[in-house]
């Protein structure tokens, strides 16, 4: 192959005459997404980062304690320390006795191991009367703990500026005195089953959804225009209704003195003072979920069967397939795309549901999105929170990775 | 073999899609074991209703249909052992060309050897081996349509249907296409239903033409009796070109009659379905019967002024205003002795009354 560069008509190489020409169009284009890039960035990616970030950041008490930790990193942690970590202790607890600010340690420090409330109070009430020197001992004097290797060690284990503590919490895990990871006592197991019922409903959701989205997007995209305009208009109707209109609405329908309960009675499934409950459990969850959800699931279906031409089932039984063989053979396989897309979708979006579940869900029926909102509003635990978020965005993207090794992300439709 | 002139019979079909307007009427039409028949018509006729009643995806109103003497209008598609052609192919898009002509052997349970055989057979007749990986979408238009006949044939039905099956080639690819599926039809004897709006397609083909007008056959012959003969004025016109004029049956024998036409003059012509005097007729005539200053006498010899000529490679068109029809045409090959081919001029064209057929007058 020649290498001889062209040159254009007037003398530059086409390469650059080229990149020249198309120079304005290309700072055009890029002007025209400046906005939205901005946009993106300062009110999407800037506040999740932030808060992800909090999951993790635990360098508040690292800046509080200077000198101890920076002292206990020569400390190998199987036997008590030597005096530089007290006398290091005495200095940033003086300072922050001076300052006024040691409350915002006891906090995080109860946290690693209860118990360092009292001992952090009693000590610094009494540092002013320490002598100098030989620290380690009037440590020890003032609060038998501060002898103790559970307490020394929970210091130390503070000391990093980053933390996988929240995570470890999130699946109902943490660091035992020594450093090791054990799972939490058991009557504390609460967020493995929070995950799991999250997977679960998000799972059985999807599923009714799929049941009943295919007949109708096949129906959709099957009958007479005037009709099937009808149709379309009552599937998107929800999405046009408030979503806590939607679920309030639930709420009426399912609750114990209501119409779906009074039909019940009615027709004799149920005694009248043994109505089941609908409402305040997973039943209700799955009900009003697969209702407000069902639009996400029919309209990628729909808008693939569209596509797919009325003689491809006519040719499946002219060549002797039974309907359902054609159905099965050919019809099926061309709306897997739809399909696909449409029980991402449903997945996705149901795994991190929080209302529905938050109005009718009760206690067996709320989700790990309740406990999301419960920290970030009641406990103000935001690390654990943010932690539990990140989770939830891992396993999105988990679901994501193993449809893309299943089918191909390639081979989804969303219209 | 039951009745192998009506192999497929069509006897006194009606067909309403809303109850209001008749798509087909009354039709009856018999095909014949091993025949090529096509459906001509323009769109609306019931040409594609017709063939769709025949493979099962419409019911028919009133009637029956007869498949080798049984009827076959409570048998549901797949079981008719009818291979169908459709308009846009209709390949299985997610298969290979080896699945899509597996897909009939597999659905009748045969085995794999047999299948295999068959398939290669297929693939062959319409020179497609080596393409059985392929998918649809790698092909051609071309190469699809073959797919499509293949898959068609490859389970060796009774009657292949085909709905405007060369609809979406160009032209010269519908050209060969066209010799393909008659050698195809000719090696195999299989007996073809074909649709079509493209009369030239229909001539090329067929053993047999059904021209569909408002949900009746209008004639059903051999290609060049519809041609030469037609007995209608909706086929005369339909079929290839013809110069028509309109008058009135003035003596009438039993092979020659004579038209006084509305602007006065007096033309021969051939009595196909005008029986006396007195009755309104349409008179047609191809434009290849009609010659320039005839040399032989012939019974019809008139003077007509050239206004327009076209020019047509092979041949030369000339649009003459001849006995009060502005929009006659003369065909004439193009050779160095047409002199006087002159807009403006004035020339002598004469016909043989038997050319000139007096039809029903619309």
């Amino acid at each position: 192959m020649s290498t001889e560069k062209i040159l254009s008509s007037d003398g530059l190489p086409l390469e650059v005459s080229l990149r020249k020409a198309e120079r304005r169009n290309k700072i055009k284009a890029l002007l025209l997404v400046a906005p939205l890039f901005f946009f993106i960035l300062i009110i999407y990616v800037f506040p999740i980062g932030e808060m992800l970030f909090r999951s993790i950041d635990d360098r508040k008490i690292t800046g509080m304690l200077p000198k101890t930790f920076k002292t206990m990193e020569n400390w190998d942690a199987k036997e008590l320390p030597g005096e530089p970590v007290y006398a290091a202790l005495y200095e940033d607890l003086s300072y922050l006795k001076e300052t006024k600010t040691y409350g915002k340690i006891i906090a995080r420090l109860n946290y690693e191991k209860s118990g360092f409330s009292s001992l952090i109070k009693k000590t610094v009430r009494k540092i002013n009367k320490f002598e100098e020197g030989n620290y380690k001992e009037q440590f020890i004097e003032v609060h038998k703990k501060w002898g103790q290797m559970a307490y020394m060690g929970a210091l130390k284990r503070a000391a990093p500026k980053w933390t996988f503590a929240k995570y470890l919490k999130g699946v109902d895990l943490k660091y035992d005195p020594e450093g090791e990871i054990v799972q939490v006592p058991e009557d504390r197991r609460i967020h493995k089953i929070l995950w799991m019922r999250t997977l679960n409903v998000a799972l059985w959701v999807t599923i009714f959804c799929f049941v009943l989205a295919y007949p109708i997007a096949h129906l959709l995209a099957t009958l007479p225009m005037k009709y099937s305009n009808l149709l379309m208009i009552c599937v998107l109707l929800p999405f046009w209704t408030s979503l806590l209109v939607r679920t309030s609405s639930w709420m009426v329908l399912l609750q114990q003195q209501g119409p779906i309960n009074d039909l019940i009675v009615m027709l004799g499934i149920a005694s009248d003072d043994n109505r089941p409950e609908l409402m305040y459990n997973v039943i209700g969850t799955f009900v009003a979920m697969t209702q407000i959800l069902l639009p996400f699931m029919v309209l990628p279906i729909y808008s693939v069967m569209k596509t797919i031409s009325p003689s491809l089932m006519r040719a499946g039984k002219s060549l002797g397939g039974t309907p359902l063989v054609a159905f099965y053979k050919v019809y099926f396989p061309l709306t897997v795309p739809g399909i696909g897309a449409g029980c991402l979708l449903v997945f996705i979006l149901s795994i991190g549901y929080y209302i529905t579940p938050a109005l009718v869900g009760g206690a067996s029926g709320t989700l790990i999105s309740n406990t999301i909102a419960y920290h970030m509003k009641s406990s103000l635990d935001w690390a654990f929170a943010s932690a539990l978020g990140a989770m939830l965005l891992i396993g999105v993207l988990t679901v994501y990775w193993i449809y893309n090794k299943l089918v191909g992300i390639d081979n989804i439709k969303l219209g | 073999m039951g009745n192998s002139d009506s192999f497929v019979k069509f006897d006194n079909i009606d067909k309403s899609y809303d109850g209001k307007v008749l798509v087909v009427k009354g039709l009856n039409l018999d095909i014949a074991e091993g025949e090529f028949v096509t459906m001509l018509g323009p769109s609306g006729s019931g040409k594609t209703t017709c063939l769709m009643m025949l493979a099962g995806f419409e019911t028919p109103t009133n009637g029956e249909i007869y498949l080798d003497s049984n009827p076959i209008s409570n048998i549901p598609p797949h079981k008719r052992g009818i291979g169908m052609v459709f308009q846009n192919y209709a390949l299985f898009p997610h298969m290979t060309v080896y699945e899509n002509l597996a897909f009939p052997l597999r659905v009748r349970k045969i085995p794999k050897d047999e299948a295999n055989k068959k398939i290669d057979k297929a693939l062959s007749m319409v020179s497609l081996q080596g393409f059985e990986s392929r998918m649809p979408m790698q092909l051609s238009g071309g190469q699809q349509q073959r797919v499509a006949v293949a898959r068609a044939l490859v389970f060796d039905p009774q009657v292949v249907l085909m709905d405007e099956p060369l609809g979406a080639l160009d032209k010269n690819l519908r050209e060969q296409m066209q010799y393909e599926i008659k050698h195809i039809h000719e090696s195999i004897g299989v007996t073809v239903v074909y649709v079509t709006h493209d009369q030239s397609e229909a001539l090329t083909m067929s053993n047999r033409i059904a021209v569909f007008n408002d949900g009746k056959v209008q004639q059903l012959s051999r290609p060049d009796q519809l041609y030469e003969e037609p007995v209608n004025s909706f086929v005369a016109e339909f079929i290839g070109e013809s110069n028509t004029f309109v008058g009135e049956v003035i003596e009438i024998t039993k092979d020659k009659c004579k038209v006084k036409l509305n602007t006065g003059a007096e033309i021969f012509a051939n009595p196909i379905t005008v029986k006396s005097k007195g009755e309104k007729t349409t008179v047609s005539l191809r434009p290849e019967r009609a010659l320039i200053n005839p040399s032989s006498k012939m019974e019809n010899n008139h003077k007509g002024k050239i206004e327009e000529v076209i020019y047509h490679g092979d041949h030369t068109r000339i649009r003459l205003d001849l006995l009060g029809n502005k929009q006659f045409i003369l065909k004439i090959p193009n050779s160095s002795s047409n002199m006087d081919i002159k807009l403006g001029n004035t020339i002598n064209v004469g016909w043989n009354s038997k050319d000139s057929r007096a039809l029903d007058s619309k």
